[in-house]
């Protein structure tokens, strides 16, 4: 529980007048006024609205309301085959959406027991962490949009614009990628791919650097976020925040350390960790990981290029599809193949939790399988939605103008909390 | 000798008509220049490089549709727009452009009063009631914040602005923009002695024409469109030019009493018209420069750096030209 329970009540009639120091000085009255932020508003981030109780600027009471944005894709999912569910996955965090992709896909897999071939294995670590970087450039760009700053916001959507156009090339799609299947990858990478994907590590680094001088140094920008909404140690853990917010408060919790997946294991990265819990370190740690991810995405470039090609998805014929070429010679390919298309595979009863590390925090996917072809039950673990019950904690107290700084530094994704 | 009244009349014309004109280009400007500070192409569409955009935006919001909020106090919401404006656009004619007779042999001036700085703080102080009056009137909560938080910073503002003023003021000796320029003629530009004071006074004049870091009134992350949020269509406009025509007030204001107003140095000729135009060009370049680069202050560190630290600056600044100017016997 938290240390300090938000009485609002109590706080209310306290503020209500103000105190008279002057003799025979009439009291003054004071009012409370209640704002309604939202849920259309420049800056919550998609459809949040959030209901805030003022004396002056000052916060006293917020309240997020939510679910603006529901759209039933856990329900829907209990409906649709484990490989229909992928067009799901990506819709619910549509900034990092690799990460669903993943974690859904490796929650099914320990279900049914595939097993991922290496090479699509690095392929999915270089092109979750390629994603982590986009979805964090645009956290930085509207991130420092909320605190005035116009120009942030167009250098960072500029190397996310090369990223998308990465992601387009390799699936199809820009946002909803739909790249990752259970047992492996759609299809292979695009000839010349890595070769992009090295430009773009050589050009990024220097970027990094440059987005860093553009807020880190700035005084301005020190003043309206160093120790504003600070979130300890304790109560960060009392209020279940994970990810870069939960790491700003000093508390070394990443899943891809704590329990590997997908590999990561093997791949040599520095969990970054700040000690001051406030806005201004919930936004210096994105930089950091920035800087960690490129690291990852080269080793898995250089893996890459020493495997070779190989299969990208799992051969065993129950899990995913024959090789086209195979439907032609092989009777048993053609029923698989139909068997498949038709009410795909069939997990045995169970259930399973995969927890993943999205660039929000812990993203996990709960599935409870009846043995059908289709999940008897999907939960996701967003990390956008858990996040978020820090806001009004963290927001006791500051300024209104503070408040958007805060959404921005918590980095919730409407779509990810109402699902 | 002072020009005939019809000659008064046509430049003062002249003038309503130039500010809004260079309003309408100093948006299209901006947005240009903003652009190339942010990697990409900005208006360039309409005419040849963009040059028809202010046009097209003049039309748009003109043949928008004029919403009054039922529950807002309607004579006071149409008029708060026509005070910014008005209060806006009559500070400009004081600035002058030249020698006298420069302008088809009358005064490149509208009008020259001896109180001229005065006259201008006046009507600048004036602004802040279009800007009061326009968020009471528009019963919204997010345009009450914004007007008072514009009204609590313009008259903090105000005053280092005013301090910031008097000093050079105490040097010359003449509140007399005239006077002003003459006198850096002779002497030297103002900004050589006064640096602290020009400091001080752009700063103060950012945060007049409510300009990033100062743009808090209209800080759209947290309060929408501040006190104009109720507002649409011409009237919104009207907020718009009033703001602008501040921002180019202060642009020529700024040269004209630190650098020199339209004389240059030395051997460099002085040519009406052309140097004071370049001053107000880098001036307006310098404002949109602080606003690709710089974050925006909070409301309450706005106020501590306006009451804490840009006020007693002018304060010690201007009692140091005050002992040197009594030292002096009352001269420079």
């Amino acid at each position: 529980m938290l240390k300090e329970p938000i009485r609002p009540d109590d706080e209310l009639h306290s503020k209500t007048s103000f105190g008279t120091d002057i003799q025979g000085a009439p009291e003054l009255k004071s009012e409370i006024m209640t704002l309604n932020v939202g849920p259309q508003h420049p800056s919550t981030h998609g459809v949040l609205r959030v209901v805030v109780d003022l004396s002056g600027e000052q916060i006293l009471r917020l309240t997020p309301h939510i679910g603006y944005l529901h759209t039933g894709f856990e329900k829907n999912m209990e409906n649709r085959t484990y490989t229909q569910c992928i067009t799901y996955t990506p819709r619910m965090d549509y900034l990092h959406s690799f990460a669903h992709d993943l974690a859904y896909a490796l929650a099914v897999e320990k279900l049914v027991g595939a097993e991922v071939p290496p090479r699509a294995q690095v392929i999915r670590v270089m092109l979750n962490e390629l994603s982590r970087i986009a979805s964090h450039l645009v956290f930085l760009g509207t991130g420092l949009l909320d605190f005035g700053a116009l120009t942030p916001f167009f250098y960072a959507f500029r190397e996310r614009e090369a990223l998308l156009d990465l992601f387009e090339w390799v699936s199809g799609q820009r946002f909803h990628h739909n790249y990752i299947r259970v047992g492996g990858l759609k299809e292979d990478l695009p000839e010349e791919f890595l070769s992009e994907v090295k430009k773009f590590l050589a050009v990024m680094p220097h970027r990094i650097d440059e987005y860093e001088k553009l807020f880190r140094e700035s005084p301005i920008f020190y003043e309206r976020a160093k120790g504003v909404a600070v979130i300890p140690a304790e109560d960060a853990i009392n209020l279940s925040l994970t990810g870069g917010s939960l790491r700003a408060s000093g508390v070394n919790y990443d899943v891809r350390k704590a329990y590997p997946y997908a590999g990561y294991e093997s791949y040599s990265f520095d969990v970054p960790v700040l000690q001051g819990g406030d806005v201004y370190d919930r936004m210096v740690i994105r930089i950091l990981e920035m800087r960690e991810s490129v690291k990852i995405i080269r080793q898995a470039v250089e893996r890459l290029e020493g495997l070779g090609p190989g299969p990208i998805r799992d051969p065993n014929p129950q899990v995913s599809l024959p090789p086209r070429e195979l439907l032609e010679t092989s009777m048993e390919a053609v029923i698989y193949h139909f068997k498949l298309v038709t009410e795909g595979f069939h997990p045995a009863l169970g259930e399973v939790y995969v927890p993943t590390e999205s660039a929000r925090g812990e993203l996990g996917y709960y599935i409870v399988s009846d043995g059908g072809s289709m999940p008897y039950r999907v939960k996701v673990r967003a990390p956008s939605f858990v996040n978020l019950q820090s806001l009004s904690y963290a927001c006791k107290g500051v300024q209104v103008a503070d408040m958007v700084a805060v959404i921005a530094s918590l980095d919730p994704v409407m779509g990810d909390v109402d699902r | 000798m002072t020009d005939p009244l019809w000659m008064v009349g046509i430049k003062a014309f002249l003038v309503v008509f130039g500010l809004l004109t260079a309003f309408a280009y100093m948006t299209l400007i901006e947005r240009r220049l903003l652009a190339r500070f942010q990697v990409r192409w900005g208006p360039n569409r309409v005419g040849p490089m963009g040059l028809l955009q202010p046009l097209a935006d003049a039309i748009k919001s003109i043949l928008k549709e004029d919403i009054v909020p039922t529950k807002a106090d309607k004579v006071v919401f149409v008029l708060a727009p026509v005070i910014a404006i008005t209060f806006a656009l009559v500070g400009f004619g004081l600035i002058p452009f030249g020698p006298k007779g420069a302008f088809f042999g009358f005064d490149p001036w509208v009008i020259n009063l001896d109180v001229g700085i005065l006259y201008l703080f006046a009507v600048s102080e004036m602004a802040v009631y279009g800007i009061f009056l326009a968020g009471w009137a528009s019963n919204s909560k997010y345009s009450l914040l914004g007007s008072l938080r514009s009204s609590a910073a313009l008259i903090s503002y105000e005053l280092a602005l005013g301090m910031s003023l008097l000093a050079p003021v105490m040097l010359v000796g003449s509140l007399n923009l005239q006077d002003i320029v003459e006198w850096q003629d002779k002497h030297v530009w103002l900004i050589l002695p006064m640096f602290p004071a020009f400091v001080l006074f752009t700063i103060a004049s950012m945060a007049e024409a409510a300009r990033t870091p100062f743009d808090l009134p209209e800080a759209e992350q947290e309060l929408v469109g501040g006190y104009s949020t109720e507002y649409a269509s011409i009237k919104w406009a009207l907020f718009q030019m009033a703001e602008y025509v501040h921002l180019i007030t202060a642009s020529a204001l700024i040269p004209t009493i630190y650098l020199g107003g339209w004389k240059m140095p030395g051997f460099i000729p002085d040519i009406p018209y052309l140097w004071m135009f370049l001053k107000i060009a880098l001036f307006l370049f310098f404002f949109i420069w602080i606003r690709a680069t710089w974050f925006r202050l909070r409301y309450d560190q706005l106020m501590r750096f306006g009451w804490g630290r840009l006020f007693p600056a002018a304060l010690v600044w201007f009692l140091v030209v005050a002992f040197y100017v009594a030292l002096n016997g009352g001269k420079a």
